[in-house]
């Protein structure tokens, strides 16, 4: 039995050595393999106490029976007193140890039922063993309880039986003290120390106590089938107690044990369960992660394509809107661009038209300056000398007209002889008239039909004897009477005077006869100037008015 | 055209005066010469000098007043 123990003990070392590696498991094994080792000492001590303690009882009871059988012998009852104190102390130590034992065990219970209660799965083992450890301390333990139960029944049968005797001796005893009380009521001493008296009173009291004994001796007898049936029955019925008891404890035993078998088995089943599930669960495992790394494999060509998709999207919004901005941009500059060149060719434009309008200014003013400079030769006639020929200033006004019909025009009808001889001016023409105007006076009468000497002499006495106005303002209308000669040369001589060259001219040119043909020259001079005159003012008109049309306010 | 009256005058003048003087020579000669110094050539002379100038003045005067015509036949 302690083999068994020890054996387990060292498994159990085994097995908490190797779960020492984990932490709770460890403390948790290593307060298992405490309280083990302590409740199996204890529980060892108690068998062996209570093995010792049965000995002792069955030591007792044989040297009892043999007491009660023998002859009291004070060496037997010594060594039944020994034995009774054997007992006694073993039974003590015994039941120390039991109590210990119990202790333990349930301590150890405690703890295997704390370490239960963790529910860590590697501590089974360990508490199945203690539990095993446990039950078969406890089935030892039980097993020599009974035993000494069962001594201990014995040695009470025996011990009552012997009370019995000793209650009698006592009885004996006490009546023999009360009979003689000076001796000692201890029948161990009895035999050397009694006097004849006390014999005798001892004899007669045993003689009574002999009768007595018979009488009940009989009355047992008689009542001896009840009392074997009461006894029976009793007996029957501790029979069944124990049986019962037995029973039960049998039952526990086996309960427990089949509990303990069944946890074994479960342990057992659960192991390779475990390591099935382990291998499960790793083929498990092994296909999860090739599903997973398949999924993942999916999960991250769709992700992919996903992303690729986002990406694309996002990218071509952005290429979207960057070329949309870049089009924007394009568009704000074309258009500004646009508008730049729309200025810039308005500004050309502008320009050119205003380089045309210079131009034309420039022309006008040119064709100004050119008729400026043929109207300052016109002036440049002193008395008496004509004018530079008209040619160059004529030739620099048909250069800068040429665009201008009219201007062209004007320029060719300038008459010839201006431009070739020039013409003079108004005053060496009134001058010339003057002069003119004497010898108009005499040849007055002079004409296709009166033009002998002798007319001659008649016009030259009628102007020596005629007197007329020197000017005389000319009407607005010329009658009859004005034709005359002396009259029209007053008039013409007041027109000149009065700076109108053109009604002089007029006038002269009413004149007939020799007088006509003596002013003919100065009449075509007249007329000449006063053509020239004619279209340099029209010419310088029409450059005024080409001149203010393209000057431009400033 | 004035002048050309003056002109005109000037060359008549001095025309006639020479004509006169030439025709008083002539005639003062013809009387020297053939008359026996009468007086009627140098008169005659002078005479026509003074009438030819005469009639070459009037004729220079009314030149521009002549009008020349010509026959045209009709052909």
């Amino acid at each position: 039995m302690g083999k068994s123990i020890e054996q387990k003990l060292t498994f159990i070392h085994r097995c908490t050595a190797s779960g020492a590696i984990w932490g709770s498991v460890s403390s948790v094994s290593a307060s298992l393999e405490e309280s083990l080792t302590s409740s199996a000492k204890a529980t060892l001590q108690a068998i062996g106490a209570q093995e010792a303690a049965l000995q002792a009882i069955t030591r007792h009871t044989l040297k009892l029976k043999e007491a009660m059988e023998a002859e009291e012998k004070s060496a037997q009852w010594k060594d039944l007193e020994a034995a009774l104190a054997d007992r006694t102390g073993a039974v003590n130590d015994a039941e120390t140890a039991l109590s210990k034992a119990n202790e333990a065990l349930d301590s150890l219970k405690s703890v295997i039922d704390k370490s239960k209660g963790l529910k860590v799965s590697a501590v089974r083992p360990l508490v199945l063993a203690a539990e095993e450890n446990l039950h078969n301390m406890v089935v030892d333990l039980d097993k020599v309880v009974t035993k000494v139960h069962s001594a201990e029944s014995e040695a009470k049968i025996v011990s009552q039986y012997s009370e019995l005797v000793n209650e009698a001796k006592q009885q004996f005893q006490r009546e023999v003290s009360s009979l003689t009380p000076e001796i000692q009521a201890n029948w161990k001493g009895l035999t050397g120390k009694l006097s004849s008296d006390d014999l005798n009173a001892l004899i007669a009291h045993a003689h009574r106590r002999i009768d007595q004994l018979n009488r009940e001796l009989a009355e047992q007898r008689v009542r001896e089938q009840i009392h074997i049936d009461a006894a029976l029955e009793q007996q029957k019925l501790e029979d069944q107690k124990a049986l019962e008891k037995a029973v039960s404890t049998a039952l526990q035993h086996i309960k427990e044990e089949a509990r303990l078998e069944q946890e074994r088995k479960l342990s057992e089943l659960r192991e390779v369960m475990e390591a099935e599930m382990r291998t499960q669960l790793r083929r498990q495992a092994a296909a999860h992660t090739d599903h997973v790394r398949d999924v993942l494999k999916v999960q991250e060509q769709e992700l992919r394509v996903d992303a690729e998709q986002v990406l694309s999207s996002k990218m071509l919004e952005q290429e979207t809107r960057y070329r949309q901005l870049s089009q924007e941009q394009l568009d704000n500059f074309t258009l500004d661009m646009n508008t730049a060149y729309a200025r810039l060719k308005g500004m050309e434009e502008a320009i050119d038209s205003h380089v045309v309008a210079e131009e034309e200014a420039r022309k006008a003013h040119q064709l100004w300056l050119s008729v400026e400079a043929l109207n300052y030769t016109l002036k440049t006639a002193n008395a008496d000398i004509p004018t530079v020929p008209l040619e160059g200033a004529a030739q620099a006004v048909r250069d800068s007209c040429h665009d201008s019909d009219f201007a062209l025009a004007l320029s060719s009808a300038l008459p010839e002889e201006s431009l070739h001889r020039g013409v003079y001016s108004e005053a060496s023409l009134r001058a010339r008239f003057n002069s003119l105007r004497s010898l108009a006076r005499r040849v007055a009468l002079i004409d296709e039909s009166h033009n002998s000497l002798y007319q001659y002499f008649l016009s030259y006495l009628q102007a020596a004897l005629l007197f007329e106005e020197k000017q005389e303002a000319p009407p607005a209308q010329l009658c009859s009477e004005d034709l005359d000669p002396f009259k029209l040369l007053s008039y013409a001589s007041y027109c000149l005077e009065h700076g109108d060259l053109e009604l002089a001219a007029k006038l002269v040119n009413q004149l007939r006869g020799e007088a006509r043909r003596v002013v003919e020259d100065w009449l075509t001079e007249a007329r000449l100037t006063l053509e020239t005159r004619q279209v340099v003012s029209l010419l310088s008109a029409y450059a005024n008015a080409v001149g203010l049309g393209t000057t431009q306010a400033p | 055209m004035a002048d050309e009256h003056g002109r005109k005058w000037d060359r008549c003048l001095a025309d006639t005066a020479v004509k006169t003087v030439t025709g008083l020579g002539v005639g003062i000669m013809f009387s020297v010469l053939f008359f026996k110094r009468r007086t009627w050539p140098v008169s005659l002379g002078s005479g026509l000098g003074l009438g030819m100038g005469y009639a070459n003045c009037q004729h220079d005067f009314r030149s521009p007043y002549l009008i020349h015509g010509r026959v045209v036949k009709d052909q």
